[in-house]
């Protein structure tokens, strides 16, 4: 048995956020009780400077050997509190975080006693933890300066050049023959009139008079191995010859795809009705030719367009595999269409009566200035409910639209028309092959997941594997690029600093007790676990810098050799004990 | 409630899990709703990661059921993080029976990183049913 151990207990009013609740004088004095605690403190704000200071002093002056704070949730503080540690000399991994506002004070409030009680024995598992802490050190990984981006759409585009600027060296693959996705094929997009292929036209000229950039056309990522900060990747050109690259990280833009209609739906397969994006195509020939707008040899009257066409479905019968996300661009797209076929109004001075059939109108933020010019522009907005949605007939060689407006009338209207534009969401990319090679897991919606939304909205399970665009999930363009650019800036602080500290919170063997049963092999998605020799004994070992920590193969293991640092068997062993001694008040 | 009723409220031991369903936990802490302080949660990085002998640790030690609060779909780590973790529910189960303990002190449900009502529902369920395991 080691010598015991100094642990200092520092519980946190959190103004009285915590104290209003909690009596964080009785958990302090309480835990003073316990044979590792050298010193229990009670902290108006543990996260303020001051107090920081007053505890960095105590640890160097009491020699702690470990700490335990009671305060918020570790999501807030638990890196301020690991850096403050470090500061004061003590391994970080020696820290330990008690939940003591979320998990505690905040769900028991009117309850002070019973919110104490609990408040004693989940700081005492916290001390039974932290008497385990043994002090680790994070994996340190070299980077290469290279960056793979998968997918010349504008994000990918625009990710290259300003990684390009960053000094780093980036290969640049497409799978198609020609870069630019579909931002070649929108002509002029809201709310800044931009004109897609002249976007890409100026992102693709910049792209080749930069030395650092090469861009791969007909080209597809097959391979991948290594690990963030030093991947060899290998892409086949044209289908047969192969490249490896080298590169310190990877960025994913590979783009949506659009949501192609059931037949039927919304009179989907008749003539006369189109996808916003054939619409914009169609109105594009009529401006570059400077006439009017043509469809079956007559120059148009009337339009309708139906919004959340493939977005925002609920399930049914007819729609077993519903897409329930919201698109975020067609709103905008559709009422800006609706200004670009006011403009052939007025060139021409053919009328067109416009008909926008929505749901909900989601142009937030600037994008409400498109959505006012539509509506000056001649646009008239009429509102369905899903209970109801509009129908297609066919009627007098044209075209009826049958809705129920909700703001307006109680009867259905019937409204004549020549086209019907539907307004077609994004739905996910099927890259099933890429996704072997990447292993990035998708959400439910089926698009790229990021680790967090808010916090990690970038970064995926795979380190050194960023996703940007809309294959991470719809967006519009400036959307896609404000990703991409966070992209550049995640890519760009891990490889300029030229090497990584990862986690050591990873899967270590024991190797008398393993026996090479290749469970954990089948148990890892990540290919973590190798096969070693020691001596004559076959063993496993799990690789640190590709073990996410997960623990999938911990339990697994028919043998009990495997824990994950941080979470190791006898520390959650001694956390149950802890929390279970009754609670002895000082 | 008083200290009084806590002791006679089933004592129930939550895994949660960092990424995910913590999140969730912590969501009805910020939006202030209740929940027995019976309850008490341990993390750990993803549910494909609970072993069956802390489950087995913590109903013989005196703690009345065991929630596995899981990741679900949302695993960052797994696909299929759920049949994994339902396989491990599945052979604490038969460890549980094993042991003389009913395999309905045991409970898993994927809980997202907003899911605070829903934690807050599963805990009163849970502790309902253990009460009614009791009578």
């Amino acid at each position: 048995m080691t010598d015991k151990r100094r642990i200092g207990v520092y519980v946190c009013h959190c103004g009285g956020n915590i104290s209003d609740h909690v009596n964080v004088k009785e958990v302090a004095a309480t835990l003073l009780n316990e044979a590792e605690v050298e010193v229990t403190r009670t902290h108006l704000f543990a996260c303020s400077d001051a107090s920081q200071q007053e505890m960095i002093d105590e640890i160097k002056e009491k020699k702690l050997d470990g700490l335990v704070i009671a305060s918020c949730s570790p999501k807030l503080h638990m890196f301020t509190f690991r850096a403050m540690a470090e500061r004061a000399g003590l391994n970080p991994y020696q820290y330990v975080h008690v939940n003591l506002r979320e998990q505690c004070s905040w769900v028991h409030t009117g309850d002070k006693p019973g919110a104490t009680f609990k408040g004693i024995n989940i700081v005492r598992a916290g001390v039974a933890k932290a008497a385990l802490t043994t002090p680790l050190t994070p994996l340190r990984i070299e980077t290469q300066p290279r960056v793979l981006v998968v997918g010349a759409g504008v994000a990918g585009m625009r990710a290259a050049l300003s990684l390009a600027g960053m000094g780093l060296s980036v290969f640049l693959i497409e799978r198609e023959s020609e870069p630019g996705g579909w931002a070649t094929q929108v002509g002029r997009m809201g709310p800044d009139n931009q004109h897609g292929p002249e976007v890409v036209a100026n992102l693709l000229k910049q792209i080749r008079q930069h030395d650092h950039i090469i861009l791969y056309t007909n080209a597809e990522l097959t391979g991948k191995s290594g690990h963030i900060g030093d991947f060899n990747a290998t892409v086949r050109l044209n289908g047969s010859e192969n490249l490896t690259l080298n590169v310190g990280a990877i960025i994913v833009t590979t783009g949506f795809t659009p949501y192609e209609p059931r037949d039927g739906e919304y009179g989907w397969g008749m003539p006369g009705v189109v996808t916003l994006m054939q619409f914009r195509q169609m109105l594009e020939a009529a401006n570059a030719s400077g006439g009017k707008l043509i469809h079956n040899g007559v120059p148009v009257r009337d339009v309708g367009f139906i919004y959340c066409v493939g977005s925002r479905q609920e399930k049914s019968e007819e729609c077993p595999e519903p897409n329930t996300h919201c698109s975020r661009f067609c709103c905008m797209a559709t009422a800006f269409t609706g200004s670009l076929l006011h403009e052939v109004e007025k060139k021409t001075g053919q009328t067109i009566n416009q008909y926008h059939l929505y749901r909900d109108v989601r142009t937030y933020g600037r994008l409400e200035t498109v959505y006012t010019k539509a509506r000056e522009d001649g646009a008239l907005f009429l509102r369905w409910d899903p209970s109801a949605p509009p129908r297609v007939e066919k009627a007098d060689g044209r075209l009826a639209l049958k809705v129920h407006d909700t703001l307006l009338v109680e009867d259905e209207l019937e409204i004549g028309v020549d086209l019907v534009v539907l307004a077609t969401g994004m739905t996910p990319r099927p890259n099933d092959a890429l996704n072997e090679v990447l292993k990035v897991p998708k959400s439910k919606d089926g698009f790229y997941n990021e680790i967090h939304i808010k916090l990690r909205p970038v970064e995926t399970a795979i380190d050194g594997v960023c996703i940007a665009g809309t294959a991470q999930g719809p967006k519009n363009l400036s959307e896609s690029v404000a990703s991409s650019l966070a992209a550049v800036a995640r890519t760009g602080a891990l490889l300029k600093k030229g090497f990584v500290n990862l986690e050591p919170l990873v899967a270590k063997i024991d190797t008398d007790k393993c026996v090479w049963c290749d469970e954990c092999l089948k148990a890892c998605p990540y290919g973590a676990i190798e096969r070693i020799h020691i001596g004559t004994k076959e063993v496993a070992m799990a690789l640190d810098s590709t073990c996410k920590g997960e623990g999938a193969c911990v339990p697994i293991c028919p043998h009990d050799a495997i824990v994950i640092e941080g979470f190791r068997d006898d520390q959650i062993m001694a956390m149950i004990d802890a929390s279970l001694r009754e609670a002895v008040t000082a | 409630m008083s200290a009084g009723d806590n002791k006679s409220a089933p004592k129930v031991l939550v895994f949660s899990t960092n990424a995910i369903s913590d999140p969730g936990i912590d969501r009805a802490g910020s939006a202030h709703l209740h929940y027995s302080p019976a309850v008490q949660v341990i993390p750990l990085p993803c549910s494909s990661g609970v072993k069956p002998a802390w489950i087995l640790r913590a109903l013989e030690h005196g703690f009345d059921g065991v929630f596995i609060a899981a990741c679900g779909g949302d695993c960052a780590y797994l696909s299929d993080c759920t049949p994994r973790t339902s396989t491990l529910v599945s052979r604490a189960q038969t460890l549980m029976k094993e042991h003389g303990i009913s395999p309905k002190r045991l409970k898993m449900a994927g809980l997202c990183s907003v899911c605070a009502d829903n934690f807050v529902a599963h805990m009163n369920n849970f502790q309902q049913e253990l009460k009614s395991l009791e009578a």
